[in-house]
């Protein structure tokens, strides 16, 4: 057939293709199909009705500069910073393009050839000099906590200018758990094993109540539960910042700190964190001396929920009478592929009504920093958000991750609606709590 | 470094942008790129591309495009598999991915009025809490617009007893080539005069921009029961699906896919396929109860009787999705089997299935590649998908040569180039072995009566002899080829 001069028509050309330990692969990337179908399942394109802002228009993006067609120019950048990462359009793309893994190492690509903005890179430096460093971690916490207990964030949430810039800055109160490493719980009878959480980085110091909680479920479900020492932040934010070299150096003090903590699993009540830390040999495939360690470590991990859904589950016999609407978290539902495991624990505790929202699996704009670096978007997401929970008339918003807590706490203040932001397994732990035989 | 030229007329985007607003025009080399594509394996780049927010702006666009003699090309989702969306002469891209209200229900005239960048799927599930649905339902239903499904007649499973878009399309609202607003038809189902709203369906936006759409709705069927239909070679599956039809049934949907397809969906989905199975059918059969029960019945036994090695069956409405499951991501799983796959859509008499099928296995055995089929067999119309690499140099040129081996054998059987995917730009020069001289000419006469010559879509359904082909110097500048490209 003749093809007219003028028209790129079907594109076939020799590839640049590049080599390195953040190229994506030619292979990944050929897998999509511009079918389209994963268009409406992306937050931000749905939000903004561009191409540039969807999976198909990113991928293409990312191929074209792996190509050499153009050059990651800042509105190039622009559009894959502004991805959430929630992976969605993974969970739906028919033909398995693995998104999560391109855009990942996409970004670690544009920030190792330098022409990241300099927001960017602002973020990248505090994820590693603060968030990956346990001792700033703390002191940050501190000034969050006081930030709060002062008043000032009362105040500041009041000011209609300032109002909007601090919303989304999490919550710390409550006591820090836990205080040092070692064993945190031990099983009331019958033992069914032994196994290691991952404290992580913001969640002892703003949601220590959920490692309690963890820990007296999981002992009444007849585990031991250790925090081995050693251990680091999972690495999660900086891998889906770009910054590999960060989140290799985590990985590896992490899978260290497992080994020896010789488990028989790994227990993470943070979805975005487990997904990380399932990927950990992906991450450490290139490195000879830890690759076959990260992948058999990474085998061991199960987000909380998962491991308790396998179980013969020690009925909650307490009852709590509320009716709780569940938001997925992304890492849980679209990365993972975790949605029922949840459910099946609130379904499991008495009195409890469980009311679907409407799009349960779709981002509530936390995503990690995600909020703090686009701030508009990450607000009229958790508005729509915020909308469908009042929908269902819940009276309380169960998850599983600590950012999307977070973020549906701020959403809950920002809109003066009552209602509490909880973890399943805190649910959990208030039926076992309520127990006639209860602790 | 850029490996393709845009030429901005910097005027042209200002007057776009003054009209729409600045943030809603994209004129950067690297925003542009990803309107380049759109389901299938064609490439085409725009000089501009306008997101409208109402009829009005999409008006002032058209205005605007034609002060600056500039075509224009819609775009919806994007999901097109003719190339359609494609600016192959480049010019400004109207994009109506903000236009997706629902403006009005009516569920006493059962009817209700939509904006173009509507998901299909977006229009039953607003109407479902009235019993209502909107019956066209192309696999791609959760992503494709209404706008889109306008302009190419849209199909899909349940068309074989319901029709396809045209029959569901009662009146719309159009932007002409001047830019002027204009309706066609109106809520009534046979208003007088010409039916310019069959015109425009199907014109594949090479007529008007379409800005409003008033369709019909459908009461939910009392009862609905699906089979599935598994057979050892994909001839038994043929000869099933006619002798269904020829029992007088009209299932409401029949669908087919082999091997390859089945190995891909499995994949993806799960949907519990023996591997060495040779064709699934999947039959739904809907309407009274009692009627469909009757119906299913004699399905069954049909299959059976034609050696059907596994018939599953579904009453509920979870049962049923499970089975559809697997045919709605059918063709994005493709992608599971090579990094390309260039869609064929032929339709050909019910009766020439089975040797048209041996014919397309065999092109395909003869140029080298693997073939995927996956169909809408209860009309006949196929969808022959080459899995290919694009990678390998030459390889998509002797895809595009093998398209047009298998397109022949329908031609040749009778049949024709397009069940429901429309011409664009793919299949443009194949126009002439069903259409004569004469046809087309007559063809170039609406359009010319339309106005359009080259504003609306250039280079798309009219062979390229006679189309854009001969003078798509479009990116270089100006466009006084609306003759021409109108083909008269
Ligand atoms: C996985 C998959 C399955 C599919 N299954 C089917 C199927 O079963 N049946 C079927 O028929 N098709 C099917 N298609 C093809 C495609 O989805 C349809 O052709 C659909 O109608 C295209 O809609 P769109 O919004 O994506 O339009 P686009 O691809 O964006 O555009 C298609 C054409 O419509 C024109 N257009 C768009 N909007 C307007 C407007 N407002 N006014 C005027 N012209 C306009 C464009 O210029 C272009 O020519 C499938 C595609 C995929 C990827
Ligand atoms: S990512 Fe998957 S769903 Fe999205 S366009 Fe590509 S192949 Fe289709
Ligand atoms: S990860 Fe989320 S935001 Fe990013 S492209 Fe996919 S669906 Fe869209």
């Amino acid at each position: 057939m003749d093809r007219p001069a003028g028209f790129s028509g079907p594109f076939v050309r020799q590839r640049r293709i590049r080599a390195g330990p953040n190229a994506v692969s030619d292979a990944d990337l050929s897998r999509c199909v511009h079918c389209g179908l994963c268009l409406q399942h992306c937050p931000t394109y749905t939000e903004t009705g561009l191409e540039t802002e969807s999976p198909r228009g990113r991928l293409y993006l990312i191929k074209a500069i792996a190509e050499g067609r153009i050059e990651a120019t800042p509105t190039a950048v622009g559009h894959l910073d502004l991805c959430l990462q929630c992976r969605n359009c993974e969970a739906v793309c028919p033909s398995g393009v693995p998104y999560g893994r391109i855009m990942e190492g996409a970004r670690a690509e544009v920030l190792a050839n330098g022409r990241t903005p300099l927001a960017w890179r602002l973020r990248t430096l505090f994820l590693r000099e603060v968030i990956a460093r346990p001792g700033r971690m703390a002191a940050l916490a501190a000034c969050l906590r006081l930030y709060r207990a002062s008043g000032l964030r009362w105040l500041a949430e009041r000011v209609p200018y300032v109002r909007d810039r601090v919303v989304l800055a999490p919550t710390v109160s409550g006591p820090t758990f836990p205080p040092k490493a070692g064993v945190l719980g031990r099983p009331q009878d019958k033992a069914r094993g032994r196994v290691a959480l991952l404290t992580g980085c913001i969640m002892p110091h703003a949601f220590g109540r959920v490692h309690e909680a963890t820990v007296r479920v999981l002992a009444r479900n007849g585990f031991e539960v250790v925090a081995p020492p050693g251990q680091l932040c999972c690495g999660a934010l900086h891998t889906h910042s770009g910054d590999r070299p960060t989140a290799r150096a985590l990985a590896r003090r992490n899978v260290d700190a497992f080994v020896e903590a010789n488990a028989d699993a790994i227990v993470v009540n943070s979805a975005g964190c487990g997904s990380t830390m399932k990927e950990y040999g992906e991450l450490l495939a290139d490195d000879p001396e830890y690759a076959d360690k990260a992948e058999r470590l990474a085998g061991l991990v199960k987000d909380v929920t998962e491991l308790l859904a396998g179980l013969p589950l020690e009925p909650p016999s307490g009852r709590v009478e509320a009716l709780v609407t569940y938001q997925d978290p992304c890492h849980l539902a679209h990365a993972q592929r975790i949605s029922s495991a949840p459910r099946y624990l609130l379904s499991a505790i008495p009195g409890l009504r469980l009311v679907e929202m409407a799009r349960p699996d779709r981002c509530c704009g936390g995503a990690g920093v995600y909020s703090l670096a686009h701030r508009d978007m990450s607000l009229d997401l958790l508005d729509g958000k915020i909308q469908d929970v009042a929908a269902t008339g819940a009276t309380m918003i169960a998850t599983a991750n600590p950012g999307c807590m977070a973020q549906l706490e701020a959403g809950l203040r920002r809109y003066r609606l009552p209602g509490r932001v909880v973890h399943v397994v805190e649910l959990l732990d208030e039926a076992y709590g309520r127990s006639p035989d209860g602790v | 470094m850029l490996d393709f030229q845009v030429v901005t007329n910097p005027a042209l985007i200002r007057d776009l942008r003054r009209a729409v607003g600045a943030k809603w025009v994209l004129d950067a080399p690297e925003d542009l790129i990803v309107y380049e594509y759109d389901a299938t394996i064609e490439r085409g780049m725009p000089e501009a591309v306008v997101l409208p927010d109402s009829d009005e702006q999409v008006a002032a666009a058209v205005r605007i495009a034609r002060r600056h003699n500039v075509p224009v090309t819609a775009r919806g989702a994007g999901t097109g598999l003719s190339g359609g969306a494609i600016p192959c002469d480049g010019g400004v891209v109207i994009a109506t991915s903000r236009m997706n209200r629902i403006l009005e229900v009516d569920p006493e005239n059962r009817l209700a009025v939509v904006e173009p960048g509507v998901i299909n799927l977006d229009v039953s599930e607003a109407v479902a809490p009235y019993g209502l649905y909107y019956a066209p339902d192309p696999s791609s239903q959760k992503a494709c617009t209404m706008g889109g499904n306008v302009a190419e007649n849209a199909g899909g499973p349940h068309c074989l007893r319901y029709g396809t878009t045209t029959n569901h399309v009662l009146g719309l609202q159009i932007v002409t080539p001047e830019g002027d607003l204009l309706w066609l038809g109106d809520k009534t189902p046979d208003p007088p005069g010409y039916d310019l709203t069959g015109l425009v369906v199907g014109s594949e936006g090479t007529l008007c921009i379409v800005t409003k759409i008033i369709v019909r709705l459908l009461d939910r069927p009392q009862s609905t029961v699906t089979l599935l239909a598994i057979f050892d070679e994909v001839d038994q599956a043929s000869r099933a699906v006619s002798a269904i039809i020829g029992q007088g049934i009209v299932p409401a949907a029949l669908e087919m896919m082999d091997r390859n397809t089945m190995r891909a969906v499995e994949e993806a989905v799960h949907a519990g396929y023996p591997p060495d199975a040779g064709a699934v059918l999947l039959i739904e059969v809907d309407g009274l109860e009692e009627e469909t029960r009757e119906q299913a019945d004699s399905v069954r036994a049909l299959c059976d009787e034609l050696g059907a090695r596994e018939l599953r069956i579904g009453f509920s409405l979870e049962d049923r999705e499970r089975l559809w499951a697997g045919r709605k991501g059918a063709l994005g799983a493709l992608g599971r089997l090579a990094p390309s796959y260039y869609i064929l859509d032929g339709v050909v008499p019910r009766t020439k299935l089975p040797a048209v099928l041996r014919g397309v296995y065999e092109a395909c055995d003869r140029f080298g590649f693997q073939v995927a089929n996956v169909f809408h067999a209860g009309d006949g119309n196929l969808h022959p998908n080459i899995l290919f690499d694009e990678r390998v140099p030459g390889a998509t040129q002797r895809v595009l040569d093998l398209g047009a081996v298998i397109m022949r054998l329908c031609v040749d059987a009778g049949g024709t180039i397009t069940g429901e995917h429309g011409v664009g730009y793919e299949k443009r020069n194949y126009m002439s072995w069903i259409f004569s001289e004469d046809d087309l000419e007559v063809m170039g006469r609406v359009k010319l009566a339309f106005g359009t010559g080259g504003a609306f879509n250039p280079g798309k359904v009219f062979p390229s002899s006679k189309g854009c082909g001969e003078v798509s110097s479009r990116m270089k500048g100006a466009i006084a080829k609306a003759g021409p490209d109108a083909y008269v």
